[in-house]
């Protein structure tokens, strides 16, 4: 949540600056989230000491140098080095760990789940999230329990959401399972390699549904009533509106949605794929991010598991500035 | 173009809040009919019945010979126009002024050469690329005119649009919808609560109090005779001085002044008297006179307010700054130009004879009572 907070504001708060002159609108029409963001005043604090500045920033740096660029100095030094399993001592080994990550067909392969894992698992959070709350938004009377329902299971921690997801397909008890029996379906999760995919997936965007359903909906409620009705005036097919409209005024909703949601599916899904695979992976679908735990943790080659891990932030960093560059160019925040 | 009826149309909420009363208004092609009243008066909701924002639980609507109860908005052949413009933000100018036609399927030939036409008029045309955030207040409102405009519509409606522009633009805008709507000769509905709005551009007003119609009248009509003591404090600046009177054999009782009104005394008994603060004057030396004590002066350049009592009630009078004002007054006024309402219902109370049969206006004859 606490990424969610930071980002949306920031980036607005930018746009707003940069297009200066009338910014009247933009109050109204993102709702709560443009509060922080839509003051363009900024205002100037003088400090006495030039220091003091540095000294009420401190806490915060030292959490991101701690928190985040201490253990990435680690993970990159780590990656040159041979670590002895036991402790004992290490050995430098150049670019090895990489090269041998990069021409092992099983790493390959599991990153090619990891890219078909995360486009479908963002995919299905973000349609069905903004499905549920464009029909939560019409509903009238009795909304307040209605979307209390579709939130609740956000609440719910990873790991139990993992567990619940497998009672789901569960063998002897699952009502999934049954229902794909019904069909003729044998779902053998933990034993078929695509049955397992398959609950991964579901249960991954079963997981994430609310947390794009409550911001859809706020991104929703926060369009204006007058201009909903001034094209229910100008145009009279609901979805057509829903298109020329709605979807684009959600566009900095969606946008951000989407950015949380594909490092959702690269990294927060570690406590679900964790209890449906037990530990032991075998035969079965894992993601990269699993794969580090896996080969850091149970195999003990920490030299590997620092290069992959190292791989991983390249590709998410890569994947941000993308979406920062090529998509939020089309997004219009108002 | 079309003429609209409204026949009986009630609005009620869940839990049986009544915010429309059976509403009846007959309005003539092209013309310009503007609903006033205070906030919760149910001004807004019945447009917005019109509009098809909002179901008719009650009466029908009708334009031109359609009766439109159950015809979706986009298909009812109206433009609106809001208060906060509703203009589409990540639409281009043009894209706002042309998407109502686009999705009627309307040949691109034609939607360029009506937002052509449209920009030209409104003087729009150099910000058609722009984005509705890079606009003023005022071009905004332009733009939201031109999104109706364009359409061709039957009728305009009109939700309180001028209310988000400052005073001085407000008064200009007021101008340009009036003069449009003349050139365009659309029917159009316009609701706002501010009585000098309404004044300005209404061929008719519409008075609405509490869900119900108290007066139907041209402006003029409306402000020289109104029907009940509410339209009489809301139309018109200063409001019309309201007091208590008493109407005994043909003489009006006001404290211990009394006024001759002859035979054209409404009723007998409690009545409560209008005065507009214009109609009230200084009375001349000889003159019989109310002698009005002065609370405060309110200058306004043109004219200056006075406020104070006569008997112990409290009034408003309106006076020319160049007459020198000293300690109390001696006030008088013309008979003819006394209202009366009924104390009970405020509606009004007719005189025996009728206002145009009037002999020429007669100074009220005043009797002190001891």
């Amino acid at each position: 949540m606490s990424t969610a907070t930071d980002l949306l504001p920031a980036s607005r708060g930018g746009t707003g600056t940069q297009t200066g002159g009338r910014r009247f609108g933009a109050f109204r029409f993102f709702g709560g989230q443009s509060k922080s963001g839509g003051e363009g005043v900024a205002k100037r604090v003088q400090f006495s000491s030039p220091f003091l500045p540095y000294l009420f920033l401190a806490p915060q740096l030292a959490i991101i140098f701690i928190f985040f660029y201490w253990p990435s100095v680690q993970a990159i030094q780590s990656s040159f080095y041979l670590e002895d399993p036991f402790g004992f001592g290490s050995t430098f080994v150049g670019m090895t760990n990489y090269t041998d990550v990069l021409k092992s067909g099983e790493y390959l392969g599991i990153a090619r789940f990891t890219a078909v894992f995360t486009a479908l698992v963002t995919f299905f959070a973000l349609s069905i999230g903004l499905l549920l709350a464009v029909k939560a938004d019409g509903v009238i009377r009795g909304n307040a329990a209605y979307k209390t329902l579709l939130i609740w299971v956000y609440a719910i921690a990873p790991p139990v959401a993992g567990l619940i997801g497998m009672m789901f397909f569960d063998q002897h008890i699952g009502p999934i399972v049954e229902l794909a029996r019904w069909f003729g379906w044998d779902i053998k999760v933990g034993l078929n390699y695509f049955d397992t995919a398959f609950s991964m997936v579901v249960v991954s965007v079963w997981k994430q549904i609310p947390y794009n359903f409550i911001f859809f909906l706020s991104g929703l409620q926060g369009i204006p009533v007058s201009v909903r009705e001034a094209a229910a005036i100008d145009c009279r097919s609901g979805f057509r509106r829903f298109w020329t409209v709605i979807l684009p005024l959600l566009a900095p909703t969606a946008f951000f949605l989407l950015i949380i949601n594909v490092t959702y599916a690269l990294f927060d899904t570690f406590g679900v794929i964790d209890v449906m695979v037990k530990d032991k992976a075998a035969n079965n679908p894992i993601t990269l991010v699993y794969k580090v735990y896996m080969d850091g943790f149970r195999g003990n080659d920490l030299g590997g598991s620092s290069a992959q891990s190292v791989i991983l932030m390249l590709i998410v960093f890569v994947l941000t500035i993308f979406q920062f560059r090529f998509i939020e160019r089309r997004v219009h925040y108002n | 173009m079309a003429a609209i009826t409204i026949a009986e149309v009630s609005k009620i909420y869940h839990g049986n809040v009544e915010a429309v009363k059976s509403v009846s208004i007959d309005i003539e092609d092209g013309e310009f009919i503007v609903l006033v009243g205070p906030s919760g008066c149910g001004k807004s909701t019945l447009l917005r019945m019109v509009a098809g924002l909002e179901t008719i639980s009650k009466g029908t609507v009708t334009i031109g010979s359609r009766v439109i109860n159950d015809v979706d908005p986009a298909e009812r052949d109206i433009a609106m126009v809001f208060q906060n413009y509703a203009l589409y933000p990540h639409m281009t100018v043009y894209d706002n002024l042309a998407y109502g036609l686009k999705n009627r399927k309307t040949p691109k030939a034609e939607i360029d050469a009506r937002v052509a036409e449209a920009a030209r008029m409104l003087e729009i045309e150099p910000y058609l690329a722009r984005k509705p955030r890079a606009l003023s207040g005022g071009q905004r409102q332009r733009v939201a005119m031109g999104r109706a405009i364009v359409r061709k519509p039957a009728a305009f409606l009109f939700d309180e649009p001028l209310s988000n522009l400052d005073a001085k633009l407000r008064v200009s805008m007021r101008g340009e919808i009036k003069r449009l709507q003349k050139r365009l000769g659309t029917t159009s509905l316009y609701v706002t609560h501010d009585q000098l709005e309404a004044m300005t551009l209404a061929d008719r007003l519409v008075v609405l109090n509490g869900g119900r119609i108290e007066q139907i009248g041209r402006p003029l009509d409306v402000y020289h005779r109104p029907a009940s003591t509410f339209v009489a404090s809301f139309i018109g600046s200063p409001a019309m001085n309201l007091i208590k009177g008493q109407i005994e054999g043909g003489s009006l009782q006001i404290g211990l002044y009394r006024i001759e009104l002859g035979s054209r005394a409404p009723v007998e008994g409690a009545v409560t008297v209008g005065l507009r603060a214009e109609d009230l004057r200084l009375a001349g030396v000889g003159e019989d006179a109310m002698l009005f004590q002065v609370d405060y002066v309110e200058e306004l350049g043109a004219q200056r307010l006075v406020h104070g009592t006569i008997e112990g009630q409290p009034l408003t009078i309106a006076l020319s700054p160049e007459m020198p004002l000293s300690g109390d007054l001696a006030v008088t006024i013309a008979v003819d130009r006394l209202h009366f309402f009924s104390p009970e219902t405020g509606k009004r109370l007719e005189r025996g004879t009728s206002f145009a049969g009037d002999a020429p206006a007669q100074n009220l004859r005043l009797e002190t009572a001891s």
